[in-house]
This record gives structure tokens, C-alpha cells and sequence, in this order.
């Protein structure tokens, strides 16, 4: 892209940000997860929920539907099934809504096609996933993580996603809110990966003032499916003869679908718009990592981030230098804080209410990173990982593990 | 200009998409015109219309041809697509096209329950007894010993009645036409657009590539002719014996 374009853009991308009152009132608040996550999204001004009955993730529907009958303008609907649900949230994102579905497992695998619809489409939306343990029908009410891979790679095709993993009853609130403007910001689906563990969870949270909010680009004179790295989106109704297609499409959406090069084109605009930006998306948190050569440095996302903060406290009083890499964005995988800490720290843990899925991608980046799995729908706690921390600190090879820890 | 004639419906075609991608012979452009004749004679905003249609042969009718807001969906879900559209603006004239495939087999459980919440949309499914996109399979409104891809020793099961079918599911519009029988179709999409709540029109189509020459009847004319000779309407269906109806076409208006 030429750098004028470029200029055009950033100073229109600072335009389109505006801050709105927070529809609670400011101050602190005893709260659910989902609730949380519900409220958050409609600060963040969801105007649209399209939803089906899953445990654990009803109270975030039952939740907005009961608070939309306290706002005007706002769209509730219980549909037939997932599919139904994100299919009619994408045709409200198009008509101008801010739209979410929330869902857990089995429901979110069925919403998958149509993610890659919205992605091939550019179609804003927040898609909450409440992760609970699987596969198949699995335990219900019990927690896992098994979806972060489903969340990264379940549309087929090639393309990249952004996938937001909240740790808190306040992140369930703070990254509803930035889920809705990353997907107006880059026009694409936003994954809001939850656990059971943080859905199911109360505690303190606080609302801000004020919340901030991206406006949608609807500039109808410019192509809405390229020319710019993330193009205009009009909506239906306005006079911009909108022509949407799932199919391979042209800057204008006319389909294009046996030409090489518009297959290229779009598929790898669709990528590096996200790619180009990864500072913006990306957002990590480090605990007790100042030090430059960490004796432990464990990476820890969701629910599990919380026990691990607790196994390097308990670290920390054993006089043992650990740390907690944090990922609240888990895709686009935010490698190279992983790779900054990861690299200098003597041993590297990934916990995970799974077998190991995001600690192949620490891997890809930090090789002498081990995992602490644990796959029986039960939370991982502080003090077993801070006895893994112990096992991995004694061994003098790099890669002994034991009990429920795997070798690779 | 008169209003419904082809050269006062040229308006409505979205630039650089003629010619159609349709077979020789197929029907669904004898509906296209029929939807834009219907729109032009009601002199509705063409800009506050939305079309929506998924995948398979009828999900080209609106897109890429109509020139106003067209959105082309997954397989099987326009008619979900449209109620998140016209749930959130209202004001939207929004109208599904779809083919049996689409509507009734992969859709099926979406057209079931828009009817049923009696949402403000118009569904219009263009009914030409097989999958043509995709080579010519069997679809659930194939009739039973139909040849197809898929049934080369006869279709063994029954097909559904879809008129009846999304009037049972409590549609408050429901009519059945072919593309032989362009006037009171016209006059039926008419009505469907004006008509408050859920609408339905399942159109008769013809697919001589992929149905009539596995199931001896190889030419357009020759399945225009056979449209004409199998429907009754409801009038005349009333004034015949059970033995007369066998392998008839009741068309008409169901609900409404």
C-alpha cells in the first residue's frame, strides 16, 4: 500500500474512535462472568443478540435479554438452533447492528461455517465462546480450554482471527468491550474465548465512566471489499446497492471464483490486515517479571492464569525467581513477548485445562518450553503447578516430566 | 414507460451481469423477471428492498442481478440471514429466493421456524425437483421414482408438499405457482410483498439439464408443457375424483 494511503487511513482509524457514558453506573460491582461479559457488551453498545439455550453460557443470553427490555432500539432473539443465531447475527451486522451470539463448545462448533462466512465477508460480530470440558457433549458444567485450537483454525480455509481469552470478571467486561471494537476496527468475527472457570465466577469488578467506542467506517464511495486494508462497510437500507458474497469476490463484491489472482488478493489482504496490526491487537500481562533471567516464567491464559499467579507467589516466598506471562489476546499469538521472556527464563510452563494446545505454540518460539495439562474437567491449582515448578526446577534435563505432565 | 414490461424492469439490473448464468431452458429467469415485474407494478423503493439467497442455482437470481442490497449466503441459511436483517431495521423490504435444495433440504429447519414466527419477510423457493449446481442429486422434493444422480433406480421416498408444509408451520401467506403460469404468479409475489408477516411462494421451475433429460422429458418446451398440463388450480382440484389428482400440481393460494 502506497504511504499516502496509509496516512489516509491512520487518520481515519483516529476519527472513527469516540467515548461514550458507561451505561452502569460508574463504580464497583459483585458480578458473574457472563454477566459481566453480557454487560460489557452492552456498554460497548451490542444492539443485536441472537442466541441459543448451552450450558455454561444461557446466563449471558438470559442476562441480555433481560436487559435489552430495559433499553430501546436493542434486538433480542432466542433462535432455533447455533446456526440460525450467528447466521442471523450476520445479516443484523450488515443491516448496521453491533451483533453477538454466545455459545460454548458443541454450539460453537456448529457456528464455524459461518465464522468463515463472516471472515470471507468481513462481517463484524463477537462470537463468546464459554469453554466447557469436551469433546462432544463432554461434562457440561465443567471447565476446560479445549477450544483454543477449534478457535484458531475450526472455519476451513486460510485465514487469521482474533481470539481474546479474559482471566477476570472485569477482563469478561473490559475484553467484551474491545471485542466489539476490534471487530468494527478490522471488520472481522471476534472471539471471545471464555472458561467455565471465569463464566461461572463472581467477584469484584468496576465500571469506568466512560467507554470507549469504534464507529463503523460507512464511507459508500470507496469499494467495500478492498482498495483500503480494511474497507468501508455501509449498511442495508443506505444506498450503497451493497452486493455480499461468501464466494470468491472483486473490491465491488462481484464474484470472482476461478481468477488466481483474486483468490491471492483477498485471502491474503483478509490475513495481513490482522497481521499488520498485531501490536494494537495483541495485549499481555507480566507479573514479577522484572527480573532479566527468570528461574520459572510460566504462560498462562483464562482461568488458569489466576492459579498460576498464585504458584508464583508461592514461588516467589521459596525465594525461587518465577514470573506469569499473561495472554489476554491468544490469537494472533502473541509470540514475541513469549519469545522476549521465554528465551532469558531457565525453565518455561504452560498450564492448560488441555493436552497441550497452546503450548505448541509457545514452543514454535521458546523449544525448551514444557506443558502441565490437565484434562479432567477439574481447575488446575496453585499449589500443583507450583510443584511442577519444583519437579522442573530439580531436573537437570530439560524435558523431564512427570505424573500428569507429558514429555515432547 | 408501462410499468412490469422488460424494458421498464432493465432499471433494476445491477450492471456488467447479463448475460445470466443460467442453463438453456432453465426457469429461474422466467421468475427473476417475474420478481422485478411484481416490485415495478408496485412501485416500490428498490433501494429498501434486500434480497437474500444462498447457495445453488436460485441463489443467483437476486445476486449478482438485482442492483440494490443483495446478501449471498451459506448453504441452506439465507432465510436466518434475513430474519437478523429485518429483526434489526424493520423498515428493510427484505425478500429470500432460494432453490428446494436450499430452502427445504439444508434449510429446512430455518424456513420452518421464520414461519412460524410469522417474521416480516417474504421466501420465495424456486422448486425445480433437483440439486442443478451441483450435478443433479436428489433433493426432498424430487418426486417418488424419479431418476437422479443420486436415485438411478427411482427416487424411493416421498416428497414434501412444501406449501403445506410452511402453512402448517403457521405462515400467514402461502401460494404455490409455476413459471408457466407468469400472470398469476406476478400477482401472488404481488401480494407477498404487501403482505404483513411471513410469506411464502413456492415456484414451479425447470431444470432440463440436470431433471427432464434423466426423466424423459429432455427439452424446455417440453417441461413448460408438462408444468401447464400437471397443475390444477384449487377450483378445479375441488370439482376431481382422488383418481384425477394422482401426479397433479395443485397451485394456488394456500394461506392468505
Amino acid at each position: 500500500m502506497d504511504q499516502a494511503l496509509k496516512e489516509q487511513e491512520g487518520l481515519l482509524e483516529r476519527r472513527q474512535w469516540t467515548k461514550v457514558p458507561s451505561l452502569l453506573r460508574p463504580g464497583r460491582y459483585f458480578m458473574q462472568g457472563d454477566e459481566a461479559c453480557a454487560e460489557g457488551a452492552i456498554a460497548a453498545g451490542c444492539n443485536y443478540y441472537a442466541g441459543y439455550p448451552i450450558t455454561p453460557a444461557s446466563e449471558i443470553m438470559e442476562h441480555i435479554c433481560r436487559r435489552f427490555a430495559q433499553l430501546p432500539g436493542r434486538v433480542f432473539i432466542q433462535m432455533e438452533d447455533e446456526i440460525g443465531s450467528i447466521a442471523s447475527v450476520l445479516g443484523a451486522s450488515w443491516a448496521g447492528a453491533r451483533a453477538m451470539t454466545a455459545t460454548s463448545g458443541p454450539g460453537f462448533s456448529l457456528m464455524l461455517e459461518n465464522i468463515g462466512y463472516a471472515i470471507i465477508t468481513e462481517t463484524p460480530c463477537v462470537v463468546v465462546d464459554v469453554q466447557r470440558a469436551g469433546p462432544g457433549t463432554g461434562q457440561a458444567t465443567r471447565p476446560a480450554q479445549g477450544d483454543v485450537m477449534q478457535a484458531r483454525w475450526g472455519a476451513h480455509g486460510d485465514y487469521e482471527i482474533i481470539v481474546l481469552s479474559p482471566w477476570s470478571v472485569q477482563e469478561a467486561y473490559d475484553e467484551a468491550i474491545r471485542a466489539f471494537n476490534l471487530a468494527d476496527r478490522f471488520r472481522v468475527p471476534v472471539i471471545l474465548l471464555m472458561d467455565e472457570g471465569v463464566g461461572h465466577l463472581r467477584e469484584n469488578m468496576a465500571v469506568p465512566a466512560e467507554t470507549p467506542i469504534y464507529q463503523r467506517w460507512k464511507d459508500p464511495s470507496r469499494p467495500p471489499f478492498g482498495e483500503a486494508e480494511v474497507p468501508p462497510m455501509p449498511a442495508f437500507g443506505e444506498g450503497a446497492k451493497l452486493l455480499v458474497t461468501g464466494s470468491t469476490h472483486d473490491a465491488w463484491g462481484y464474484r470472482r471464483t476461478s481468477s488466481p489472482q483474486a483468490q491471492q488478493q483477498l485471502v491474503e489482504r483478509l490475513a495481513n490486515k490482522i497481521l499488520n496490526h498485531r501490536e494494537e491487537i495483541q495485549r499481555t500481562h507480566r507479573h514479577y517479571c522484572d527480573e532479566s533471567n527468570l528461574d520459572v516464567l510460566l504462560v498462562a491464559y483464562g482461568f488458569t492464569a489466576r492459579s498460576a499467579l498464585g504458584a508464583v507467589r508461592l514461588a516467589r516466598e521459596a525465594g525461587i525467581r518465577a514470573g506469569l506471562l499473561r495472554l489476554t489476546t491468544l490469537w494472533p499469538f502473541p509470540e514475541d513477548a513469549v519469545r522476549e521472556l521465554g528465551a532469558q527464563a531457565y525453565r518455561v510452563i504452560v498450564p492448560e485445562m488441555n493436552r497441550g494446545q497452546m503450548l505448541r505454540e509457545v514452543q514454535r518460539v521458546v523449544p525448551h518450553a514444557i506443558g502441565y495439562h490437565r484434562t479432567d474437567g477439574e481447575v488446575i491449582t496453585a499449589p500443583e503447578i507450583w510443584a511442577a515448578m519444583q519437579r522442573a526446577l530439580r531436573s537437570d534435563k530439560k524435558h523431564v516430566l512427570e505424573g500428569k505432565e507429558q514429555e515432547r | 414507460m408501462k410499468r412490469g414490461t422488460t424494458a421498464s424492469i432493465v432499471k433494476y439490473i445491477r450492471p456488467r451481469t447479463f448475460p445470466t448464468p443460467f442453463c438453456a431452458g432453465c426457469g429461474h429467469g422466467i421468475l427473476l423477471g417475474a420478481i422485478l415485474r411484481a416490485i415495478d407494478e408496485l412501485e416500490l423503493d428498490f433501494s429498501q428492498m434486500l434480497f437474500v439467497s444462498g447457495i445453488g442455482c436460485a441463489g443467483w437470481i437476486p445476486s449478482p442481478h438485482y442492483n440494490t442490497d443483495t446478501l449471498h449466503v451459506t448453504h441452506g441459511r439465507p432465510v436466518a440471514f434475513a430474519t437478523g436483517a429485518k429483526l434489526f431495521n424493520p423498515q428493510l423490504n427484505v425478500v429470500v429466493i432460494g432453490g428446494d435444495g436450499d430452502i427445504a433440504s439444508i434449510g429446512g429447519n430455518h424456513l420452518i421456524h421464520a414461519a412460524r414466527r410469522n417474521v416480516d419477510i417474504t421466501v420465495i423457493c424456486a422448486n425445480n425437483l433437483i440439486y442443478g449446481m451441483t450435478g443433479g442429486q436428489v433433493t426432498p422434493t424430487t418426486p417418488r421414482g424419479a431418476h437422479t444422480r443420486t436415485t438411478p433406480a427411482g427416487n424411493p421416498e416421498s416428497p414434501f408438499d412444501l406449501a403445506r408444509l410452511v402453512a402448517a408451520a403457521g405462515a400467514t401467506y402461502v401460494a404455490r405457482y409455476s413459471v408457466w403460469h407468469v400472470r398469476p404468479l406476478i400477482a401472488s409475489i404481488k401480494k407477498a410483498l404487501q403482505h404483513t408477516g411471513f410469506s411464502f411462494i413456492e415456484v414451479l421451475s425447470t431444470c432440463p439439464t440436470q431433471y427432464g433429460r434423466r426423466n424423459e422429458n429432455p427439452t424446455p418446451v417440453g417441461m413448460l408443457r408438462a408444468l401447464k398440463e400437471n397443475c390444477v388450480t384449487m377450483e378445479r382440484a375441488k370439482t376431481m375424483s382422488l383418481e384425477e389428482l394422482t401426479g397433479k400440481t395443485i397451485i394456488g393460494e394456500f394461506v392468505g
